[in-house]
């Protein structure tokens, strides 16, 4: 039973000044987030940024040194009963009960959320229809492949219709099949009203699926916004311009400079940022000719949360660093 | 919309399905509560027919005076696998799932105990099926009876509590197996398969003074007749002390481990 009626509250997660330490490491710093009801929200960081470590706060699942977050208006220190009843946290590991068969991890989580027999059956048979899981009902888990595995959690998640859902790097893993009917599903969910907290080190994935993303990186939130607002932070357009040589694409490094937004040593290429202008890229163009550079190819294209990343922790994301590119820096 | 009951209610309702869900898999698999039984069988036939001739035992056949230790053997050796079962839970992530669920949470610890319990009760009936075919003769009247199957439930229950703090703590379900070989070689040194006087003077205090012998020679002064002497108390303070202390450190395990 909830003592407040909090459906007129905006703001469905808060959190203030949390912080986290693992003995001197530093995992979370003082991080402030406000999810609003009824979106999706991501938090896009690589591996070891902190972001499972708020998804664990969140869902009770441990304490912070300092700070307080509330969902729904419970504090998820002092009311951790009270926020369980509200959400549900499907983990980065589809924790699903290999012994028994879809059907049986189903009615099982339902019952645990208290739900009566009669709605445990009629929810399992819902939503393992709409997972599209339903012939595979009555096989042991054990049997099942990744992507059946990760709906069922998914499934297992909404079996007592939670108004807040954690989703900790969903589709982590998965193929690019199996991630797109996850994108679909994460999607249709947003229809019931329910306010979804996600993590994610797939940039394409916040791009998709948030209506609001912020950025962690060593614990600290370094940016927050929509994808578009990211997208502008960065500048327009991006130029990339490949080399046929190594020594060409070497020359040209040094003839741009400071303008040199990032490079592949492998590939021979390399992008600076761009206004958009003709004139601008006729610029750069005009560049390479006087230092008698080649110019293999060009490409023009807008900035992509990757590049929002590069730009605002000056790291790579997907881009592994050489060995010999470390000693260069 | 959840039902509304009280406290006590949702605790119970929450073991049980705990309960169910580590019982189900094994009604779907009998085979392999048959397996299980597979090691301790072939140890009772081993030292019985291969062994059991040299051995010593003054004025008891010696399948009555083995029959006791491999029931605690067995038992053990089933109640061991608890440790897999529980480390497994963790490494796939369900204990996480479950503690973010509006119940008590150590309600899984709960389930897999009792599970053991019920598993190895029915194994142990089938070791001493065999036992009572290959030549095993009791003596003992239906209260013996009854108080052996009650020094074996808390032997089971200690064993079990015992291996949910190993799986807890252990860091892989492979190493959470290995409790499994801990407790079937423990009994070697004891009084389970040889009386423990021609030991050497060391091995002889040791094998005297372990819990196997005492609760061995309780189940075998219960099931063919004997003295119990003091084995009797020290049964239940050894079984009752690894229970409580296991239960206590396996509920803080718990709480630490899992919010790690």
């Amino acid at each position: 039973m909830r003592v407040y009626d909090f459906s007129g509250i905006d703001n469905v997660i808060i959190t203030s000044s949390i912080e986290k330490s693992y003995k001197d490491l530093k995992v979370l710093d003082r991080v402030d987030l406000e999810v609003q009801k009824g979106t999706v929200f991501a938090l896009l960081g690589q591996n070891g940024a902190g972001k499972t470590t708020i998804i664990r706060i969140l869902s009770t699942l441990l304490k912070p040194d300092a700070g307080h977050a509330t969902i729904m208006g419970y504090d998820v220190v002092k009311q951790p009963e009270e926020v369980r009843k509200v959400i549900s946290l499907t983990g980065q590991y589809a924790a699903v009960d290999e012994l028994l068969t879809g059907a049986e991890n189903m009615l099982m989580m339902g019952r645990l959320y208290h739900l009566s027999h009669a709605d445990a059956r009629r929810r399992t048979i819902e939503l393992l229809d709409q997972f599209d899981l339903a012939d595979a009902a009555q096989r042991i888990v054990r049997t099942y492949s990744g992507g059946m595995r990760r709906r069922l959690d998914l499934a297992l998640s909404l079996i007592a219709t939670p108004q807040v859902l954690f989703l900790d790097e969903p589709t982590t893993g998965l193929d690019p099949r199996s991630r797109l009917t996850m994108w679909k599903l994460i999607k249709d969910l947003l229809m019931s009203g329910v306010t979804i907290f996600l993590t994610t080190q797939y940039l394409e994935e916040a791009d998709q699926l948030a209506d609001k993303i912020a950025v962690i990186d060593d614990g600290k939130i370094i940016a927050e916004g929509t994808a578009a607002q990211l997208k502008q932070q960065v500048g327009k357009e991006r130029l990339e311009l490949a080399f046929a040589h190594p020594h060409e694409f070497r020359k040209a490094r040094q003839v741009l400079g400071s303008q040199v937004l990032h490079y592949d040593e492998q590939k021979n290429s390399l992008s600076v940022v761009i206004d958009g202008s003709p004139r601008h890229l006729k610029q750069i163009l005009d560049q390479m000719e006087q230092a008698a550079i080649e110019v293999d190819s060009l490409s023009l294209r807008k900035p992509t949360l990757d590049d929002v990343f590069l730009t605002i922790t000056g790291r790579q994301t997907t881009l592994e660093i050489k060995e010999g590119e470390e000693s260069h820096a | 919309m959840p039902e509304h009951h009280s406290k006590l209610y949702w605790a119970i309702n929450d073991s049980l399905i705990m309960v169910w869900r580590t019982l189900l898999p094994i009604t779907r698999n009998l085979e392999m509560l048959l397996l299980g039984l597979i090691l301790p069988v072939n140890i009772l036939l081993l030292f019985v027919y291969v062994f059991g001739g040299a051995i010593d035992t003054g004025n008891t056949t010696y399948i009555n005076y083995v029959v006791p230790g491999i029931i605690i053997l067995a038992a053990g050796y089933g109640a061991a696998r608890t440790a897999e079962n529980v480390s497994l839970d963790m490494a796939v992530g369900l204990i996480d799932r479950f503690r973010s669920l509006p119940i008590l949470s150590a309600s899984v610890l709960t389930g897999h105990v009792v599970t053991s319990i019920v598993r190895n009760l029915l194994s142990t009936t089938l070791v001493i099926a065999v036992a009572l075919l290959i030549g095993f003769r009791p003596s003992a009247d239906p209260l013996a009876w009854l108080a052996a199957l009650g020094i074996l439930l808390l032997y089971i229950l200690a064993v079990s509590w015992l291996g949910v703090v190993i799986g807890l703590a252990a860091k892989s379900v492979e190493a959470a197996g290995a409790f499994s070989f801990f407790v079937l070689f423990t009994p070697y040194i004891s009084s389970a398969f040889v009386p423990t006087e021609t030991m050497p003077k060391v091995l002889h205090s040791i094998a005297e003074n372990q819990p196997y012998t005492h609760v061995i020679e309780v189940m075998r002064a219960l099931i063919t007749g004997g003295p119990a002497s003091s084995h009797g108390w020290l049964a239940l303070v050894w079984t009752g002390g690894i229970t409580v202390v296991s239960y206590i450190v396996a509920v803080h395990l718990f709480k630490r481990k899992a919010a790690r």
